[in-house]
Formats: structure tokens, sequence, C-alpha cells
């Protein structure tokens, strides 16, 4: 049986699952309900001084049937006293003392942070969070993402927090800047403990075009909001393995992870555990119970006997484009047993691609391909709507390894516009007036 | 001629009675679990006389965790590949599914089912935890949906378990008494041995248990008995003519055409007697055996038959046509059949009556009477301490124990005749009885 605990930076945990710091974590029912139904830790609701909070607050992106694909808040911390919130903090660990629980926290003047740190400490916390990444109505005030987009405050700030810590902290940055490897630096250098990412994105997540406002509507009107759920998996993914190949800090992934299979990508690129919130928001706590039969499936079915044996698996795997070997080609195989016949492969192809498809006349509607024209991008089996249709298959032998690192270093790439040793020259298009026939 | 071709091989019977919840493959199966809500307190497993938790098993197979999905499902409920064809889930689950609502299409529950669960009987997938052995042996009699669960229940407990089964093959009516367009033999057949391999529960065919020396036996030997018994033959009806040849029981006519498919003979102009589940498959099934003409005659009107609407439909689907308000008053013919005479019936308030001179006959080689099965009387009488109720169904307390005896039973003899879905629940429930009953 594989051991699903988890320690990231010393802070425990019977699974690698936690609630991000968001409304799901607003309260000690919410946090207890979910330790309840299986979740390993809950990072709370940002605490500080407390807020006021507009109405409405959310605004969703449906995919045709599919809903909260993304969610947008401007919701902001706890509008709650921090008085109520430290006692439920202490209740929690009474009745949840393996379980983790994370003070997220947000404030301003060194003093405050200091007592904070303090008053979460002695209600029980077993972790710190410093919420720099929030990127809606609190950055307007200093605070949030304005702290994780300047690495060298956010420096400061964590060295103030670890001037009275005595339990680790972790430091949460926002996606919301271009290299995000320069503030998870910055909380290495301020002595961190950990870093969690990735904070919402700014969004705005469409317009009501009748009465001419963005979505969420406050009275007519609306703000930029913070962008989360399964749309922002991917920039997540991408920044969460830029830290975990630059910055020698444990990772709490966020970002889009609603079952399993999403928590173990995460892990393979880096991170040592999760945090989950649109989900449940969208599901409930309730989701958990495919999360933790999923994961262990996996670690049987792959021999992982712990979290750590998995963790940052994919990592070797991923490298500079300059480095990936030019000398590897895959073509695309229509299954014609399975091919319904759409030819949506053939429109993206000739349309989107390379001409690489033509269909049949007179016969079925399966097309097929043109292997001279296929250039092995995928498309066509990414559009393919049937499992296992369109494959991409390997025709080279295997036996060469050549990247533009080694063509660079011995002076064999293209160099000036017509070039003959870039890849253009030669191949074949169709002559731009057989399109008019068409 | 009728709609279908008489079969005369194995194909062209397989070709007549083509599943009508044929297994998924991966792309049908994606798409709809990708459309399952995950509705909280969910209708579906609510509507689940075994409550899998329906929500959570959709949403492992769109998460690719097909095995824990399968985990999920026989966690509830051990005949879940079975039951995802067999159970009538227009009226459970699906008939539940939160789309009804609004008009959209509820989601294939019990094929994602079967799609999940045959994965894993394909694989041999080891889902299952058993406790130590516990020193304690069980009997069960009769290797049915109940039997069966009753014993895989027990097997996880830790208990020895011994199953009598006096046909030559385990599964009880799902292999003998379903229609073969809701699942096929070898399907059924590998639920079970799966089931065995990863129990490790000893099933004894072909010696049924029906005399009390046979009973003293069991007693003496385990520490409590459970009877998975299920029902009888037909009823008889007490008609002149009954006898005749082609005048036949459905659940028997049934089970031979489960056993020998097309080699056995179906009449030309068929009548069946009935209008529960068991009457539509009859009717269903002859017309599929090529009979040219099916009539399903019913003593009330169509609003009042005990079968499904679904089941009906299918019924008429392949040409069955309903005679309503008519009783059989005798089975007409010398030697064979040769048609029925029935008096016209109608309702005065609750109360069924014959109109007088409205008799009148209908021309046929074949009668099916699909009018109930009989309760086992006889042998449940050799059982000291057994209560009946009027019915003849067999009392049990909460526990599924029969009065003050080691005795436990479920299923069909209980319940008087349900679906297979209610006997696995059955049974399972019973397991936890007797371990309540043998811990005390």
């Amino acid at each position: 049986m594989p051991d699903l605990s988890s320690n990231l930076a010393g802070i425990k945990s019977p699974n690698p699952f936690w609630l991000a710091s968001a409304p799901p974590t607003n309260s000690g029912y919410q946090v207890m309900k979910a330790f309840d139904a299986g979740w390993g830790g809950a990072v709370w609701k940002t605490l500080g001084v407390p807020v006021v909070n507009v109405s409405s607050r959310y605004g969703g992106v449906n995919y045709r049937d599919s809903r909260l694909v993304g969610l947008n808040n401007i919701e902001l911390i706890t509008d709650r006293p921090l008085k109520d919130n430290l006692e439920e903090i202490e209740e929690v660990k009474k009745h949840f003392p393996d379980h983790a629980v994370i003070a997220s926290l947000m404030v301003e003047t060194r003093e405050e942070w200091h007592q904070i740190v303090k008053d979460v400490e002695n209600a029980g916390s077993d972790g710190i969070e410093l919420n720099f990444g929030c990127p809606h109505g609190m950055c307007e005030r200093g605070m949030g993402s304005a702290v994780g987009q300047e690495p060298k405050v956010l420096k400061t700030i964590v060295e103030w927090v670890k001037e009275v810590a005595s339990i680790p902290v972790i430091v949460k940055l926002t996606p919301n800047i271009s290299d995000i490897v320069e503030p998870a630096r910055a909380a290495k250098e301020g002595n961190g403990d950990a870093i969690s990412l990735i904070n919402t994105i700014q969004s705005l997540v469409g317009v009501d075009i009748d009465n001419f406002v963005p979505y969420p509507v406050v009275d007519g009107e609306s703000t930029n909001g913070g962008y989360c759920g399964p749309a922002v998996k991917p920039i997540a993914l991408n920044m969460v393995k830029n830290c975990a190949q630059n910055v020698d800090l444990p990772i709490s992934g966020i970002g889009g992870i609603e079952n399993w299979r999403d928590a173990v990508e995460y892990f393979l690129l880096g991170a040592t555990n999760v945090q989950v919130c649109t989900a449940v928001m969208h599901f409930g706590f309730g989701i958990i119970r495919e999360m933790l039969p999923g994961l262990e499936n996996y670690m049987k079915e792959k021999g992982f006997s712990n979290l750590e044996e998995m963790k940052g698996k994919a990592l070797d795997n991923v490298k500079t484009w300059e480095n990936l070997n030019l000398k590897y080609k895959v073509v695309a195989e229509i299954d014609e047993e399975k091919c319904v016949g759409c030819q949506l492969c053939y429109i993206a192809c000739e349309d989107g691609a390379h001409q690489a498809i033509r269909l049949k006349e007179n016969e079925n509607r399966v097309p097929e391909i043109i292997e001279e024209n296929c250039v092995g991008c995928n498309l066509c089996s990414i559009v393919c709507p049937i499992e296992d249709c369109i494959t991409m298959e390997r025709r080279d032998d295997g036996s060469e390894n050549l990247t533009w690192a080694q063509r660079t270093d011995a002076n064999d790439i293209p160099t000036t516009f017509n070039d003959e040793k870039a890849g253009g020259i030669g191949h074949w298009v169709p002559k731009p007036t057989d399109a008019l026939r068409k | 001629m009728g709609e279908f071709k008489r079969p005369e091989t194995e194909q062209e019977f397989a070709d007549n009675f083509s599943q009508i919840k044929p297994l998924m493959n991966e792309t049908e199966a994606y798409y709809e679990s990708s459309r399952c809500l995950f509705c909280y307190d969910a209708p579906c497993q609510k509507a689940c006389p075994t409550a899998i938790d329906i929500p959570l098993f959709i949403r492992q197979i769109n998460s690719g965790d097909v095995t824990g999905s399968a985990e999920t499902i026989y966690a509830s409920n051990y005949f879940g590949n079975a039951c995802g064809k067999v159970c009538p889930t227009e009226v459970l689950c699906e008939g539940a599914c939160v789309y009804n609502e609004q008009n959209v299409k509820p989601i294939e529950i019990g094929r994602l089912q079967n799609f999940a669960t045959k994965q894993a009987i394909e694989e041999n997938k080891n889902l299952f935890s058993l406790a130590p052995e516990n020193g304690k042996k069980i009997a069960i009699v009769g290797a049915g949906p109940a039997g069966v669960s009753c014993a895989c229940e027990l097997r996880a407990l830790g208990y020895e378990v011994d199953i009598f089964e006096a046909k030559a093959k385990p599964s009880g009516l799902t292999v003998h008494g379903v229609a073969p367009y809701k699942i096929e033999n070898e399907e059924v057949l590998d639920e079970m041995e799966y089931l065995e391999k990863q129990f490790g529960y000893r099933v004894t065919y072909n010696s049924p248990i029906n005399s009390e020396e046979d009973l003293r036996k069991l007693e003496e030997g385990y520490d409590a008995i459970f009877l998975g018994i299920g029902l009888g033959n037909t009823s008889v009806l007490g008609l002149p003519g009954e006898d005749l040849d082609n005048c036949v029981g459905a659940t028997e006519l049934i089970e031979e055409l489960r056993m020998n498919h097309h080699q056995i003979k179906i009449g030309n102009k068929v009548v069946v007697l009935g209008g529960g589940n068991t009457a539509m498959d009859a009717a269903s099934e002859s017309a599929r055996m090529g009979a040219e003409s099916v009539i399903l005659s019913y003593r009330r009107g169509p609003e009042e038959m005990g079968a499904y609407d679904f089941e009906y439909d299918l019924a008429k689907g392949v040409g069955a046509q309903g005679l309503f308000n008519v009783q059989p008053v005798e089975i007409l013919g010398n030697g064979g059949v040769e048609g029925v005479r029935f008096t016209r019936t109608e309702v005065v308030g609750n109360e069924l009556r014959e109109i007088p001179g409205s008799e009148f006959e209908i021309q046929c080689d074949m009668v099916i009477k699909a009018t109930g099965q009989l309760k086992q009387k006889d042998f449940l009488n050799m059982i000291a301490g057994v209560e009946m109720d009027d019915g003849g169904r067999i009392s049990i307390d909460s526990s599924g124990r029969i009065g003050s005896t080691k005795y436990f039973a479920g299923g069909d003899a209980v319940n008087g005749g349900a679906e297979v879905v209610n006997a696995a629940a059955e049974g399972k429930e019973a397991a936890q009885g007797i371990h309540q009953y043998l811990m005390e």
C-alpha cells in the first residue's frame, strides 16, 4: 500500500491534498467538514484587517456544455474578525491534530506582521502562507500581488515574518509577472521555507453585451478579478516547473486541480503537495473521494511507495527547445475502423497546418494522410473526437540525435533570409492559386 | 413470417437477441462520463437498491481510474457487471437522473457501470481485501444473486463459505431467467468466475438441498445457514387443458431458451398469459425466436400491468400485441395446444368481474403462462421455526434472520420476486446480519 503522507518543509499531513486559501476555508465549520471528508490540510482564508466585500463576486467561463472551466473572483480576504478565526483554528487543531492547518496572512506593516504571526502560531497553526498573490482589490492597497510583483519588497516582508516565526513559512506567488523565478528566488533569499503557486491570474471573464459591463456586475459596473480553475492549469504547471528547476525550495502546486491525474502532473513537475479551490467550489469537498484512490491506484501501478519517489520525475524531460532532437520524426496514422468521417482532421490540416491530409473521392469519408507532407505536428490527432483513432507513429529509427544547439555549434544553422539550411526549402506547398478552386 | 427469421444457428440467435445495452467503447465511456454533473446527495445513488456511489464511479472513469471505478461499484454491489446490463435502470438510477427534469437524456449509468467492471473482470483485478479467517463456517443454499453476494461479503469478513447449488451454473435467474438481449451467458458466468477466484468461497453444483437429512447436516456442520433459494416453478392456474403440450411456464421456457438458444422450438402463434415483466420477456423472446404472432393477454387494463413501461415497449417493439381485460377459461386442443378460450372482464370498483356471455376463442399453437412462480413452502416447512407470510414469503427480521433460528434469508424467497439488484443487496445485508449474530 503506497504511503500518501506528505511533508512540505516540515508541515506534515496525512495526504498531499490541501484546500487552498479561498472561500472553502472561510470558517472552522468548512475546514472540519473537509477534513472529515478526507482532505489532508487546509490553508485558511487569508487573515488580516477584515474587509468589506461587494455583491456579486464571481464570474464563470463555460466551454460549450462544460461549466466553470474558468472562475473569476473579486472577493477580498477574510471579512471576519481575527479573534473568531483564531478560536476556530484552535478548535480545528484540537479535533484534527494530524491534519495541516496553515494560516494565510496579508497585512501591511512590520508590526502587524509580527503580531499576526504570533497570533496564528499561538492558535496552533502548523504553518504560515504569505499571500503575495491576490491580483484584485488588495493589490490596489499595496498588498497581495503588489508585493509579489516586487521581489525586493517580497524578500523584505519574508524577512520580517521570519524574524518571529517558529513554524514553516510558505510564500504564495502571483503569476501576474513576466518571470516567476525572480519572486521565487526572493522568497528563498528572504529565508522562506517553501513557495506555493500560482495565485489567480488577472482577468475579465466576459462582458454583458446588452448592458456593456463585464462580469461580475456590481451595480452596473465591474472590476478585474482573479482567474482560476481548470483553464489555468497549463500556465501554473509551467511556472511550477520553472521554480522546481531553478529554485531550491519545496513547492505547493496550485491551479486547476480537480482530479488525481491533475495532482500527479504537479508532482511529476516537482510539487510536494497540491492545493485545490475551484473544483471544491464547484463540486464540494466530496471530490476528495475520487482523488485519494486515484492517486493510490496510480502509485501502485507505477510502483511508487511514497510521494517523494515520484516528485519531479518529469523534470529531467523538460528541456529548452534548442536541446530537442531534430531527427525525431512522427507522422499521423488514421485508424479506418474507428474513424467516423467528421473530416475535422482534414480541414484542420488543410487550413490550419500543412495540407498533409486528402479526402478520398467516391469512397467512405475516411481521409488519407499524405505522409510525405506530414510534419508530425499532432494537430489532426488532437482535433480528432475519437479515442486513439489518429495516432502519431514514429518513422525515424531512433539512431540519430541532432539538436539546434549542436547545429549551432557546428555552424550548420540558417542565418540568411533565403538560407537553404532551413526546413522549408523544397518543402511542398500547394500553389497559391489552387486555393481559388477549393 | 414474423419480423424475425427463426434462428437456426448460434449466430442467427445472437443477431435476433442483440444486446440492448452493448458494451461501451472508450470514446463512448469518455463522452458519457463527461456529462455527469456529480450531483450532491445524488438521486441516482438513492434510487439504487445497493446504493452504489454512482457519481464517484463515473468521475473515476472520466479521470482514467477505471480500476478505482470498479472498486467503487463492487464495494456496494457484487453483481456490479451484470446489474449494469440487467437492472431496470430506466426506473432506478437512470430514471432518477436530474437531467430528466429538463428532458435531457439521462446518463447511461448502467452501461458505464458495465464498462468499468468489465475491465476488472477481464484483468482479474484484485479489488477486495479479505479479513483473516475467523474459524467460522457458513453454508449457503443457492448460488443466485442473494447467495453469491452473501458469500462474497462473508468471505470479506473472514468466514469459510460453502454454497450448495441445485443447478449446473451459478447466478440463478441472472443466467437462467433474464432475457438474452439483456445479457449473454458468458458475461454472467465470467463475473461469477471472477468473484469465486477473488473471494475463494466453494460452490458445489448439481447438489440440491431438499431433504430433512440434508438440512440436518448443514445445521450440524455450519455456524449459520443462508437461504437464497429463490422461487419455484410457474404456478398452476387450474384451467382445463393446462397440461396440453406447448402450454408451458415462462420461467421454465426462458431457462431452456437461455441454455439451448436456437435449438428450442417456439410456436408460430403464441399467446402469453400475464402482465408482469416476465410476461413481457416471454413475449419479446417468442417474437425474436420467429413467432408470427404474439399476443400478450392480461386480465385488467394496460395501466394496471405490473410490468415496467419500458418492458412493455420492448415487447411491442418486436411485434407483440396487447389484449386486455380478458381472462383465460380453457386451453383448447387435443394433445397439443390449438387455442385459448377467454372471457372478457371488467373492473367494478376494485373488483375484477367476468362479463357473462362474452366468451371468445383465439387460435394459437403455444401458450406461455407468465402468471407467477410458486413459493417453496414444502421445503421451508422442513425447517423448524420458519415463518412465512400469507403469500408464502419467508419472514425475516431486520438483520435477515429467520425467527430465532440459525437460518438467514434474502432474495426472491423473501421479497416474493424482485430484481437481481434487490437480491444482491439483501444477500450482502444478511451477511452483515450473520456477522452480528455470530460475533455477539
